[in-house]
């Protein structure tokens, strides 16, 4: 069971939370022009890290607020909590480069 | 808004007062519900000083900024549940006055007043065991280092999404849960209360 420090609420229990899966992914914008391929990349492709994965989380139980989250998937280790729409802390964006 | 005349507890089924009237002495847990009271929720930005100051004039109370906090003036309370969100309780039949009052001094402000007066009911868990009881069902740390008089927090109780609010040092936790989820909340704690000795109380 993780301890997830939600930004807003302080820690709190795993099962308060929900996950949403990978952070960071942004919506094409010239979907006209968007290949079979090119959409499915976007709707199915995610990255499955031995490692740093940026992902979403929601405060289910709590405050209902979304934010980001920085775990490593060896340890559980949780590196970094980071708002939505903000980039990855400089530190996390480093290991999270490394390991593609 | 419900007709004041049609207004039945979340409760109403289960006779607590007759239940009541057989009250033991000594029990480690006293049960109750507080129904019908005044709640309502508020959205604003927490770094506008003019929505503090609207909240304040509509409302008598000041909105706590810190997280999992409340500010009481009595008889009105302001309890945190996000960055931008509060919910202001009072005496039954107060939302008629507090939600026109708040809707009024917001103007045009970018805001949220919302009535959830018949949506949510309280139980009151009181006594010495009340920390025991709700620790079965809840991931918190209820310690009173971790958790003192007047905080709040939105959590898991038994599986459901509570509001959690230490208002004395009995201590007294006020359990605030949908309507719908009233009547289960009220069997679990009555069960896990069992080995403490439960006491009813009508309020
Ligand atoms: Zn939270």
């Amino acid at each position: 069971m993780l301890l997830i420090p939600c930004p807003f609420c302080g820690p709190r229990d795993e099962s308060e939370f929900g996950c949403g899966g990978e952070a960071h992914i942004a919506r094409p914008t010239d979907t006209d022009r968007l290949s079979d391929a090119d959409w499915a990349a976007y709707l199915f492709m995610r990255k499955n890290p031995k490692g740093v994965h940026l992902e979403r989380w929601v405060h289910r139980l709590g405050c209902r607020r979304w934010f980001n989250l920085a775990r490593s998937t060896v340890s559980h280790e949780i590196l970094a909590v980071y708002k939505m729409g903000d980039p990855p802390p400089a530190s996390v964006a480093g290991q999270e480069a490394r390991r593609t | 808004m419900v007709e004041p005349y049609l207004r039945q507890s979340a409760l109403v089924h289960r006779g607590l007062s007759r239940a009541a009237a057989g009250a033991m002495s000594g029990a480690g847990i006293v049960l109750s519900e507080r129904p019908f009271r005044a709640m309502v929720n508020l959205r604003g930005e927490a770094s506008d000083a003019g929505f503090l100051s609207a909240v304040r004039a509509a409302a008598g109370v000041e909105l706590p900024l810190q997280p999992n906090t409340t500010q009481r003036a009595a008889p009105v309370t302001a309890l945190w549940l996000g960055p931008d969100e509060w919910l202001i309780t009072a005496p039954a039949g107060e939302e008629r006055v507090l939600v026109p009052a708040l809707r009024a001094s917001f103007g045009e402000r970018h805001a949220a007043v919302i009535d959830l007066t018949e949506s949510r009911t309280v139980i009151a868990v009181s006594g010495a065991h009340a920390r025991d009881l709700l620790a079965k069902g809840c991931t918190l740390d209820l310690h009173p280092r971790a958790f003192p008089v007047g905080a709040c927090a939105q959590t898991g109780l038994a599986r459901a999404g509570a509001l959690l609010h230490l208002v004395d040092e009995a201590p007294t936790f006020e359990i605030t849960i949908l309507r719908s989820f009233a009547d289960y909340m009220w069997v679990w704690l009555a069960d896990a209360a069992q080995e403490y000795g439960v006491a009813l109380r009508t309020e």
